[in-house]
């Protein structure tokens, strides 16, 4: 028998962490397969973030640095600055990139540097059990906005996408989305896309790759599939929000 | 060799260029503004790396990620910007990460003033930040010793997998003094078997300071625990003068140990019998020679740009067996010779 599939080289053989049904194993995935595909793992220095994905050195088959609690841009930009042939990327939830690490993604980013984001966005803080996210839309529920989010007293969710396309510095800027087989594909062509750009050092790029989160979101896989399709991609339209490539 | 008159500052970048610095990451801040001046036209004249962060948070974060591919790297700012950086400090103790820092003082609390002070003393020698860790910590006197020292330090660092911050003063790092060039240029950095360069041919690798199975964090900090304990055991460093037949010793560091000097032989003309004790590591502190000098007869006068800090660790160290007094000025204050003088008289 032949075998057709198999686990990317850049997945190590270890159980995921995450919940039934959550995204980030599906994001994994994708970048790991567009690592090997790249034939990049061996100059791969990956910076993991605060949040769900902080055990990612212990899923992804190449090295990873700890960062502290949204500084993943500045850690990313010291050790491309001092490595500028290595392949640099870092890992970032929509808490950790939006709110606290906001100041140090726009200046990365107006700065120019050429490195990767992977930002994933699931509308919450899913580590800590589902507080309100920059992220989260206009009436959602949430531990720390029981009542829906109501922008009179929570503010709007932000668009980093579109808030980031306004820098000079910033060449490649897509959102996608993984609740479907088609959607997946479309964004690992994303992954592959802002991966080039850094490997052709064209600067930088950012995928927001909008994910599930079922047991916070208090929804069933299924329904959070859903909820992606007829609630999250109207609030977070998809597509390529800037491309200097 | 060549000697040159130079603000402290300017030695500190010298010093630490020669050393095989690679990359610079700072934030502008008074009374240390000539580093990350002198650094943006130097470090990329050599081709090497300069960045002016957006922060002081940054910066010390960026210094992490430069420094966990194993390269010289450093930070330097003055109190309030020193306050922020101590998140990275924390992570880079707990991922074992060497790097420089450095805290040219500035008055505080808060906002503080622009003026020399040192009453950064416990945020610099009892961790700063969370959790259970030290950091080395260096306290060069003149232009001199801010060459030597911050060429010395990224060895230190690096020997023990650990931040070092160098703590001076916006005196010490303004004045201007001949330096000598005493230090040969380093351009090959020895092999290290645990930074981040892509794993070619080796398994990957991964640092972090987040430990979560069960009791892995308890052996993660015993480790580190060995560790500080090694360092105060090999890497205690200070000055004596005339302590041999004296009754009272200062002790003091930084730009008050330059004054001191000048108040002991002051006292020594008048007949008073002082001394100087002068740590040039603050931690690990020479707890053990200060300990060996108390005696009942014998005095401690502890001169500070703080209102009594080091004052502690002095206490601990004397244990009881001498009386230890204080003089100091906080917020700009000066301490001058013949205040120190009057002290000693009475």
């Amino acid at each position: 028998m032949k075998k057709i599939l198999s686990k990317p080289e850049s997945l190590k053989d270890a159980v995921l962490s995450y919940c039934p049904g959550c995204g980030h194993g599906v994001v994994h995935r994708l970048i790991a397969e567009c690592i090997d595909e790249l034939e990049i793992r061996e100059k791969t220095i990956a910076v993991a973030p605060v949040g769900c994905a902080v055990f990612a050195y212990d899923y992804f088959n190449f090295d990873v640095t700890e960062s502290p609690h949204g500084r993943p841009p500045a850690v990313a930009t010291g050790i491309k600055r001092t490595n500028p042939d290595k392949f640099v990327f870092t890992y970032q939830g929509d808490g950790d990139i939006a709110a606290i690490g906001m100041a140090e993604v726009i200046h990365a980013a107006n700065r120019g540097e050429n490195i990767t984001i992977i930002f994933v966005n699931n509308a919450n803080y899913g580590m800590t059990g589902g507080q309100m996210a920059p992220t989260t839309l206009i009436g959602q529920i949430t531990e720390t906005t029981p009542f829906g989010r109501d922008p009179k007293r929570e503010g709007y969710p932000i668009k980093l996408c579109e808030l980031l396309s306004t820098l000079e510095g910033t060449t490649y800027l897509e959102r996608v989305s993984i609740h479907s087989p088609g959607n997946i594909i479309k964004s690992k062509k994303a992954v592959k896309k802002a991966f080039q750009c850094q490997i052709d050092r064209k600067g930088f790029s950012l995928v927001e790759i909008l994910s599930n989160c079922p047991v916070d979101w208090g929804m069933t896989p299924i329904e959070s599939i859903k909820w992606i399709e007829e609630k999250f991609i109207k609030s977070f339209p998809l597509g390529i929000v800037k491309d200097k490539i | 060799m060549i000697r040159k008159l130079m603000k402290g500052n300017i030695a500190l970048c010298e010093g630490a260029i020669t050393a095989g610095l690679k990359s610079y990451f700072g934030y502008p801040i008074t009374p240390q503004n000539e580093i990350t001046s002198y650094l943006s036209r130097k470090m990329v004249n050599l081709k090497r790396v300069f960045v002016q962060a957006e922060s002081e948070i940054a910066a010390a974060n960026m210094v992490l990620g430069a420094a966990a591919t194993g390269s010289r790297s450093m930070t330097s700012s003055s109190s309030p910007g020193i306050s922020l950086k101590q998140e990275a400090i924390s992570y880079m103790a707990g991922m074992q990460v060497p790097a420089l820092i450095v805290n040219v003082q500035r008055g505080g609390p808060g906002l503080g003033n622009i003026s020399g002070s040192q009453s950064d003393y416990f945020q610099a020698v009892k961790g700063g930040g969370h959790g259970d860790y030290k950091i080395i910590v260096l306290a060069p006197n003149s232009s001199q010793e801010m060459y030597e020292t911050s060429y010395d330090a990224f060895d230190i660092a690096e020997k023990y997998r650990t931040p070092v911050m160098i703590l001076t003063d916006g005196i010490i790092g303004q004045m201007m003094e001949p330096v000598e060039f005493n230090r040969v240029e380093k351009k090959y950095l020895p092999e290290k078997e645990w930074f981040l360069n892509g794993c070619k041919s080796r398994n990957p690798r991964s640092i972090k300071s987040l430990f979560m199975e069960d009791g892995a964090l308890e052996k993660h900090n015993i480790k580190l625990q060995e560790k500080y304990k090694l360092i105060s055991e090999n890497e205690v460093k200070y000055e004596l003068y005339m302590t041999e037949d004296a009754e009272t010793i200062i002790i003091a560091y930084g730009i008050s140990s330059r004054i001191a000097k000048s108040a002991v032989k002051l006292a020594r003309k008048q007949g008073i019998k002082a001394g100087l004790l002068r740590p040039k590591t603050l931690c690990p502190f020479p707890s053990k020679i200060i300990n060996s000098l108390a005696k009942i007869n014998v005095k401690f006068l502890s001169v500070e740009l703080s209102h009594g800090q080091m004052i502690e660790d002095i206490k601990l160290a004397v244990n009881g067996t001498s009386k230890v007094e204080f003089l100091g000025k906080a917020g700009g204050g000066i301490v001058t010779e013949w205040e120190i003088l009057n002290k000693l008289q009475n």
